[in-house]
């Protein structure tokens, strides 16, 4: 089982807590109307599926309820880092440095 | 299954020379969601100081409160005493935003003490339960169902669960409590 750090309660937890809940940084568009089915598609679905650090968002479901960001490897499925939602996206090479 | 409220009879579940559980009487349960600015109006009118860490707690009189998350706690009052808690903060409602819901009847109680509480505990909890600090309390899982779990003494706690959850929930319990004191 995973441990995640919620930066919320400032506790490290079980993962059975928490839910996943897709990539995080994806914000919606300002205007959708103005946008063509493509772009539209590509906000809706389309993914980086990065392999390595990944920018994701978890919520706290059976705790403090509250979403927030992490950067979980996908292939050591290690976190680096968990933040609040709403924090700018951390950057890497410092979260690397520390999480080693 | 449905699990009616008026199904739950206060009193003893199980009881072994390890553990016991007793179905606790009901209680006025309150959800308040403020924001961080309008607490010390709203802790006046409480007459709670409310904690702002997760999982703090506080009490005054019948009333107890515990911080669920930064915007969420959970007030526990005597069923008697609830009507005027609940006009005492409407009257702030002006000058203080906020939501105050009435659900007593979603939830039940059990309080699980003895020499083996906490061990009995780990068989639905994920959560570690020896760090938790006794007088404070934390929303959690029990074998999948939602729980509050609040810790009075180092192996005394409460359980607060939906009603719905409670059947499974407590037959998990019962057999908890025979399997520990056969060991």
């Amino acid at each position: 089982m995973l441990l995640i750090h919620c930066p919320y309660c400032e506790e490290i937890l079980p993962e059975l807590e928490f839910t996943y809940a897709g990539e995080a940084h994806i914000a919606r568009p300002a205007d959708p109307s103005a946008m063509s089915d493509g772009e539209w598609r590509d906000y809706l679905f389309i993914r980086s599926n990065v392999r390595g650090p990944h920018y994701e968002r978890w919520r706290h479901a059976h705790g403090c309820g509250r979403f927030f960001n992490a950067v979980r490897d996908t292939v050591t499925d290690r976190f680096l880092t968990t933040y609040k939602a709403g924090e700018p996206r951390p950057d890497l090479s410092s979260i690397k440095e520390t999480a080693e | 299954m449905t699990a009616h409220m008026y199904a739950f009879k206060p009193g003893p579940l199980a009881a072994s020379s390890a553990v016991t559980v007793t179905l606790l009487a009901p209680v006025g349960r309150l959800s308040l969601r403020a924001r961080e600015a309008d607490l010390p109006a709203l802790s006046k009118a409480i007459g709670v100081d409310l904690p702002r860490r997760i999982g703090g707690r506080a009490s005054a009189g019948t009333t107890e409160v515990l911080c669920l998350g930064p915007d969420e706690w959970q007030v526990l009052v005597a069923e008697a005493e609830a009507p005027r808690l609940i006009k005492q903060s409407a009257s702030v409602y002006e000058k203080a935003p906020h939501s105050l819901t009435e659900i007593s009847d979603r939830e039940i109680t059990v309080r699980i003490e003895g020499s083996k509480a906490a061990e009995l505990l780990t068989l639905g909890c994920p959560r570690d339960i020896d760090p938790l600090p006794e007088g404070e309390g934390r929303r959690t899982l029990m074998d999948g169902a939602t729980v509050v779990l609040w810790r009075d003494g180092a192996q005394d706690f409460r359980l607060d669960m939906w009603h719905s959850f409670a059947p499974h929930v407590i037959a998990l319990l019962k057999t908890g409590c025979a399997e520990l004191a056969a060991e």
